[in-house]
């Protein structure tokens, strides 16, 4: 067995057999409350620096955010972000109870469907879950209502988030994920959702002669409908 | 597996020396990465103390390295994925092809993976008539030259737009000849446009992992692309391949490296995709895979363990060793001979394949220590090459010429009053000798010394006179 072979050299290395059950019992205990480490201070801001320095970041990686007031508002905002670029009124979206209930209908040009996407859909509509400031990340974890094929296959993305949901650390969208799946959300599945996806901007390559251009495989445009739910963000 | 020709590498550093094409790639491309990683590194000033942080915790996973490999493999198989334990390439290869051929895999995509390149998957796969296609850009081209890639994060180092333009038109052959490539964005977006057809039609998708997390059961890739999740999302099946260096033990840990990660690789705060993977797709989900499997490669790392070169399992892979190595930045990374380039390749390869026939990479450095002041996990890599170079004198393997001559070295070196008396009449004649002039041209019994640059003639005594004199002063 390689299983026996791999771990019985690395024991041999380590001069001891399989580690005493006390000391196993220590470091499950480390996994268990899994320590934070280190927090750049940058993200350590007042709630308003805080999103103000998520869009700074969004932007500095050419993304684009949009801020709304209201909820009502979102579907004019994206009917008008689609015709400012010159794309068709029509996206996939996911099928998440938030983006569901928005009032569509005040923008009858537009057409969704809201399922996972196909290689021929040119526009998706994603739900954000969680925004970290630091660096301008999205956070997307997969779950029914949020397929994973929104964040890869269309060429343009637009991500709906709620200003609440941004963070200052990678280590906060985690704990938000973790509070999720503990509160039974009957989309999560235990802790770790099949897919979480840390979005930065739209994708590109350096790959020829080092030198960074947009529009690899993924999405050539990110575009982020921030909705300022949070009084105290404002 | 891929082709060992490190043996020779003082022929491939010449013959890359003398390669216009590569030496002109080269050039354009070591500045960019400095640059970039310096105003990154700049941008943060808690940087230095995350450093710190990388090392304990990548230490401390090393000591416990059999519980967290446990540890993940249990969380793997308990949502529902397979973790496959392989000590050799031959064993991880034959796991690989038997998960294709039990799906009836006719094409497979690969995101970027080095830990593939270990196995040469790619040739085994093609000899059972299975179509491997490369999605990263620089691996894509890559594949269509049939060439390996001469860095760990940026494949296509060697190469020129011209070459990339070339290539295009010469294996593209169904676009019209004539097309223009203005920018290197046209060169993208052909790329895109031909391998979106291969990722909706694979049946098996194969990436690396930058990580692997013992608490969830995850591993991770990181990518700018996002090829890798077109790969690891589209096809029924997705396999990941990692070294078991690769395991952390909570998303917490990996955050402090992920900090690390792309400003020493690219000089980006974030590279575009970091993605966890964790088991095969949901019962509700609408997409992802149906099955996920980890290939859990050895491949002689375990024998590290315990060893002087232990240490050499932080590494995280950013690259940065060979963006500001000097020895990398004159000959590329094919002289190498092997899959990993640069010094932390120096280290690496003769630990997974023998220092009898890499004996070269450990001596292929100036120990100027630039390495290991940007490696983000601090490894001593310039100590680790002396390591090497220590062993290959214990186990005979330098050439006889060098051992005779730090043999007559050492004999004096213990004799201090000797040393000093010869070195003395030594730099007295040699001073002598060069009267008049600046610097020696050519010397006898040092022309291979002399071929690439200039002796300064010496000024004055030996340093030992010099340091005295100076400690005489200061006692006035």
């Amino acid at each position: 067995m390689s299983k026996d072979a791999i771990l019985s050299a690395i024991r041999r290395g380590l001069k001891r057999g399989p580690l005493p059950e006390d000391q196993q019992a220590m470091l499950r205990a480390r996994m268990a409350a899994h320590p934070r480490h280190l927090i750049p201070a940058r993200s350590r801001v007042a709630r308003p620096a805080q999103v103000a320095l998520f869009v700074g970041n969004v932007e500095k990686e050419f993304g684009t955010v949009e801020r709304v007031a209201d909820a009502a508002e979102i579907p004019a905002a994206i009917a008008q972000y689609l015709a400012g670029q010159n794309l068709p009124p029509r996206f996939v979206m996911a099928p998440h109870p938030e983006l569901q209930a928005l009032p569509w209908g005040r923008a009858p040009m537009l057409a969704h469907e809201a399922r996972r996407a196909q290689a021929s859909d040119l526009v998706s509509v994603q739900h954000g879950f969680a925004g970290v400031a630091e660096t301008g990340t999205l956070m997307l974890p997969s779950d029914p209502a949020r397929p994973t094929t929104l964040n890869i296959l269309a060429d343009t993305e637009i991500v709906v988030l709620r200003s609440s949901a941004i963070v200052g650390a990678y280590e906060e969208a985690w704990d938000r994920l973790r509070t999720a799946g503990k509160l039974g959300d009957p989309h999560a599945s235990g802790v770790m959702p099949r897919n979480v996806m840390f979005v930065t901007g739209p994708s590109r390559s350096a790959d020829i002669e080092q030198t960074l251009e947009l529009g690899a495989h993924g999405p050539r445009r990110l575009h982020i409908v921030l909705l300022d739910d949070d009084p105290e963000a404002r | 597996m891929v082709h060992l020709t490190s043996p020779a590498f003082k022929t491939n550093a010449a013959r890359a020396m003398r390669d216009p094409g590569l030496q002109k790639a080269l050039g354009t491309a070591k500045g960019a990465f400095l640059q970039r990683r310096a105003a990154a590194v700049a941008a943060l000033p808690e940087f230095e103390a995350l450093r710190d942080i990388g090392r304990e915790i990548k230490n401390h996973t090393l000591a416990h390295l059999d519980f967290y490999l446990e540890t993940f493999a249990a969380n793997v198989e308990r949502v529902g994925g397979k973790v496959h334990w392989c000590s050799t390439a031959e064993e991880a290869r034959a796991t690989v092809l038997k998960i294709c051929q039990d799906e009836g895999a006719k094409t497979v995509t690969k995101g970027k993976s080095m830990i593939s390149e270990e196995l040469g998957i790619n040739d085994h796969l093609e000899a059972h008539g299975i179509q491997p296609v490369e999605t990263d850009l620089g691996e894509y081209i890559l594949q269509l030259r049939r060439e390996h890639p001469s860095h760990i994060i940026a494949p296509a180092f060697h190469l020129n737009r011209e070459d990339w333009e070339a290539d295009f038109r010469r294996m593209h052959t169904d676009l019209p000849p004539d097309r223009v490539f203005a920018e290197r964005r046209d060169i993208l977006a052909e790329a895109r446009t031909r391998l979106r057809e291969k990722f909706l039609a694979a049946d098996v998708g194969i990436t690396g992992a930058n990580f692997l997390i013992a608490e969830t059961g995850s591993s991770v890739i990181v990518t700018n692309e996002g090829n890798g999740d077109l790969t690891q999302t589209l096809p029924r099946v997705h396999i990941a391949l990692a070294s078991i260096e690769k395991v952390v033990p909570t998303l917490e840990d990996c955050c402090s490296l992920l900090r690390l990660l792309a400003r020493s690789a690219t000089g980006q705060d974030f590279s575009v995709y970091t993605t966890f993977s964790t088991g095969p797709k949901r019962a509700p989900d609408l997409d992802g895979p149906e099955a996920y499997h980890v290939v859990l490669l050895d491949n002689g790392r375990s024998n590290m363990m315990g060893t002087e070169f232990q240490e050499m399992l932080r590494c995280i892979r950013c690259a940065a060793c060979m963006n500001h190595c000097p020895v990398y930045g004159a000959v590329g990374g094919h002289a190498y001979g092997w899959v990993y380039p640069g010094p932390m390749g120096s280290v690496l390869t003769p630990s997974l394949v023998g220092v009898e026939k890499t004996g070269h990479l450990p001596n292929a450095s100036t120990f100027c220590g630039k390495c290991e002041s940007v490696c983000p996990v601090k490894i001593p890599l310039p100590k680790m090459m002396r390591h090497w170079r220590e062993r290959e004198f214990e186990r005979h393997l330098t050439p006889a010429s060098m051992r005779r001559g730090l043999g007559l070295w050492a004999w004096f070196a213990q004799r201090p009053a000797l040393y000093r008396a010869v070195t003395r009449f030594g730099i007295g004649a040699v001073a002598l000798l060069g009267r008049g002039r600046g610097s020696f041209r050519s010397l006898p019994l040092a022309g291979g010394w002399t071929e690439g640059r200039d002796l300064p003639v010496p000024e004055g005594g030996t340093f030992m006179a010099r340091y005295k004199a100076q400690q005489r002063k200061a006692a006035r």
